[in-house]
């Protein structure tokens, strides 16, 4: 841990952007941060104080008691975790219950945090939350955090009688997507500091309601006059960006499409391997001498069948959901990329119309057209030490899905493999038990 | 193509050892057979054109045989095979003759007419090259197995077959096609027999069986391989995209690009594996067409029992008809006897010449039911030892085959586990 010139994160501080360096802009340092939020105006935060000093658990000591922690294991390998030691923010979700009412049905999740940051008051927490309230959260952070990448949740809306809500499949899925999304915002250096996540993390009952205020202050800049400033000159990282998520986008969708197909067409080979295995035992019957090598060959397929049926499993619950998250992660990093071409235009239009005022009457640039560049250069900041570390996620999860789909793919045959060979040497064995009773 | 050169050597090697190794173990107390003292192959296949009776232009293939004598070989000299070309209608005329001149012998089976159980890949054509490759491998196997079986391998027309262009004049001088029974016949024996022996008629059953079960096989598993051949082509896909996407990559591209290649190696793996695997579907069909063989020789024991039971019919017949006329005693209703009794009886004269010709009828008839009983006796001992030979083989191939069946799987998986670690590779350093 380094400790560097004191930097203050330019999101949510009033200076030039000159003089600050954006901490995620490099992106090896680890971070260790102390906050003190609460109506402090010069928020800025400082890098590098050793957390000993004003937190309950000293780093180290948290390190040790976590390695205790099962939690742990699980965080470890997780490729958004940037170094355990800076860590201090540990989010999971687990346990899916049902609740039946009069009213309705639905599942509530557990969401344990674990946690040494003095913005939380007590460094366990453990509520239950349901799909609606992260939906809440996402849409409290989209809107107080308009500047940043706001990861995708799980999709909203099921057909019922399609896919059935309460099944283990559907809501295993379901929660993993939930436990990564939190994670995500858990790890982000900004993100994880949102008072709505806070509440999110903490409170017994979500009020629902808190934060009005806070949305109606922030909504003003973000909700934005449709064909009111036109953009002049998008920078060219920006467009770059834009472009490069339409393809992705692109070759995400036929990824999908892939996947699906071959879903489709193992299925349908599945379907016609099971009444192959059928014709070989009907056979048995008829024959004292092939007995074996017919039933032996019957298992093998039913065998084979059954490793068929799981690879078909996994890749419709561990596959497919990740593809289809990052396609709704793109159709929201579009939306900011939006937003901040607007924040540009807003900025330009003003900025125009001051210039114009000044010629004419010499007074001094207004507030609002420095307000204005000042909010267009953190979002262009911010939006872009984000898209680093989304590519570099993005980078990992892929690495992640498309190994383990190769590794699914290997185990079926192993399994298959294997049932082919043992069939072998239980025929060859009887062969030779066979000779020697000719012999003798 | 050289892969495929490769292959087509092995399995060949493959196919002849097999082959080799059963006749070598073939069962011949009655001397050494055909191919012990010859080396037998058919050798190459070859497109020709030319007229046919109709005077039309047709093309064909033909097959070329090639026989050396086995001492020579196990001497290690190594002389040049005498070879000839042979059409598939030459041999089906060869198994025609030998199906109308040893009834009591399950007659080893022809390789396919047309490609039948085909999935949608194969070529139904039959000139296809594949098709034709099989082809070959089959009509060697059927010379194979007839000159290693005991009885078979003896014949002289099979001899002319494999060294004599003029073969053909030859088995028609035998007047084979008029010995032939007629399918009716057999087909009202099949109905009317009264006692077929026990035995031949669970035989019978038991080809039928036999049939069923095979071509149900057949039928799944071009079924199946259709479907797999679908699940792999699919993955090429993947192929393309990656290296569409691995173009707006930085760090990512090259894994993703060079797993992509493997994704496209995974795809075309299914030919050659499938191409493999038609060769254990051949060996179905050899016995569903060997039960076939089998029906026919329990179907010709039906026919010559119905024969024996209809002479021996006519024979009581006839004696009872000669002691009425004997004694005057009139126990079953004749015409001859009603018109007797209406219009008298006939002279003395014209009974004695009667009963004369009955006599003479009723000696020859006694010497047709000897010889049916001869025939169909003979036919029951010999078919019989036949067919268990037959049962011990067809054990002995199909248990073999299921193994080589296993086999295939198993380096099925190993290529597949090959081909997704060569991608997983890749995916590592992306």
């Amino acid at each position: 841990m380094s400790v560097g010139t004191p930097r203050g994160l330019a999101s949510s501080g009033q200076k030039p952007i000159a003089e600050i360096l954006h901490p995620l802009s490099a992106a090896e340092e680890p971070l260790s941060v102390t906050v003190n939020l609460g109506g402090d105006k010069e928020a800025g935060l400082t890098n590098g104080t050793p957390v000993e000093t004003s937190s309950p658990a000293s780093t180290s000591s948290l390190f040790n008691r976590l390695q205790l922690d099962d939690d742990l294991e699980a965080d470890v390998r997780d490729p958004y975790a940037e170094t355990t030691e800076t860590r201090d923010l540990f989010v999971t979700v687990s346990d899916p219950k049902k609740h039946v009412s009069t009213m309705e049905t639905y599942i509530t999740y557990r969401v344990s945090t674990k946690t040494t940051r003095v913005e939380f008051d007590l460094p366990e927490y453990c509520v239950w939350r349901r799909y609606q309230d992260f939906d809440w959260l996402r849409t409290k952070l989209e809107d107080s955090q308009p500047t940043h990448l706001i990861p995708p949740l799980p999709e909203k809306f099921v057909m019922k009688g399609v896919v059935d809500r309460f099944s283990e499949e559907f809501v295993e899925t379901r929660m993993k997507a939930l436990d990564k999304f939190l994670k995500r915002i858990a790890d982000h250096p900004v993100l994880s500091f949102n008072p709505h996540l806070n509440a999110f993390l903490t409170a017994k009952d979500l009020n629902k309601r808190q934060g009005l205020a806070l949305l109606t202050k922030v909504g003003e800049s973000v909700k934005y006059v449709a064909g009111g400033y036109k953009l002049r000159a998008r920078p060219a990282e920006f467009c770059a960006m834009g472009e490069y998520l339409d393809t992705f986008n692109q070759k995400l969708g036929t990824i999908d499409r892939i996947a699906q197909r071959i879903l489709k067409e193992q299925s349908e080979y599945l379907t016609e391997l099971r009444e192959y295995g059928t014709v070989y035992s009907s056979w048995v019957g008829l024959e004292d001498e092939l007995r074996r090598p017919l039933e032996g060959v019957a298992g093998c397929v039913t065998t084979c069948c059954g490793a068929l049926e799981d690879l078909g499993e996994n890749m419709s619950q561990d596959f497919l959901p990740v593809l289809r998250e990052y396609v709704l992660y793109v159709e929201s990093m579009k939306n900011v990329l939006r937003k901040r071409d607007q924040s540009q235009a807003e900025y330009e239009a003003r900025l125009e119309a001051a210039i114009l005022r000044k010629q004419e009457d010499r007074s001094p640039m207004p507030v609002e057209v420095e307000k204005c560049q000042d909010k267009v250069e953190c979002f262009n900041a911010d939006l872009k030490a984000d898209w680093e570390r989304w590519q570099s996620n993005k980078r990992q999860d892929f690495k992640q899905l498309l190994t383990g789909m190769a590794d699914k793919n290997i185990n079926h045959y192993e399994k298959c493999q294997a049932a082919w060979e043992s069939l072998i040497t239980l025929l060859q064995d009887k062969q030779t038990e066979d000779k020697t009773s000719e012999t003798n | 193509p050289s892969i495929h050169l490769s292959i087509y050597l092995s399995i060949y090697l493959m196919t002849q050892m097999s082959c080799r190794d059963l006749f070598s173990e073939a069962v011949n107390d009655t001397g050494s057979t055909l191919v012990r003292r010859m080396e037998i192959c058919v050798a190459e296949a070859e497109k020709r054109s030319g007229k046919n009776a109709v005077n039309m232009q047709e093309t064909f293939t033909v097959y070329l045989i090639e026989t050396r004598p086995m001492d020579a070989v196990a001497e290690g000299r190594n002389p040049a095979p005498d070879s000839l070309w042979r059409r598939y209608s030459e041999f089906e005329l060869l198994r025609n003759y030998l199906l109308v001149t040893y009834p009591y012998i399950v007659v080893p089976p022809l390789p396919e007419k047309r490609a039948e159980f085909v999935w949608h890949k194969l070529s139904a054509d039959n000139m296809d090259p594949d098709f034709v490759e099989r082809r070959r491998i089959g009509l060697e196997n059927f010379l194979l197995r007839v000159a290693s079986h005991p009885v078979l391998s003896n014949d002289k027309i099979l001899h002319h077959f494999l060294t004599e262009h003029g073969w053909k004049e030859v088995v028609y001088e035998t007047g084979f096609q008029a010995k032939a029974d007629s399918r009716i016949r057999a087909l009202s024996a099949t109905f009317r027999v009264r006692n077929p022996d026990k035995r031949f008629m669970e035989m019978k059953h038991y080809s039928d069986q036999l049939q069923s079960h095979t071509s149900q096989l057949l039928r799944a598993r071009a079924r199946v391989a259709d479907r797999l051949y679908g699940v792999y082509k699919v993955h090429g896909n993947y192929g393309r995209v990656f290296s569409e996407w691995s173009a707006i990559e930085k760090e990512m591209g090259d894994g993703l690009q060079s797993a992509g290649h493997h994704m496209d190696a995974y795809a075309a793996s299914i030919d050659d594996i499938l191409e493999e695997e038609e060769h254990y579907a051949d060996q179905l069909k050899e016995y569903l067409f060997y039960a076939e063989a089998l029906r026919a020789v329990c179907r010709k024991h039906e026919l010559t029992q119905f024969e024996l039971e209809m002479a021996s019919q006519d024979l009581i017949s006839k004696k009872q008809q000669h002691e009425e006329l004997a004694t005057g005693i009139v126990r079953t209703f004749s015409f001859k006897g009603m018109t007797n009794k209406l219009f008298g009886q006939e002279a003395p004269e014209q009974r004695e010449a009667r009963i004369k010709l009955l006599e003479e009828l009723i000696a020859e008839g006694e010497d047709t039911v000897k010889e049916k009983t001869v025939e169909c006796e003979e036919h029951v001992e010999r078919a019989w030892v036949d067919m268990q030979r037959f049962k011990e083989q067809k054990d002995k191939d199909l248990r073999e085959a299921l193994i080589n069946y296993a086999v295939m799987q198993i380096s099925m998986c190993k290529k597949g586990i090959q081909m997704w670690s060569n991608a997983k590779e890749c995916f590592l350093k992306m």
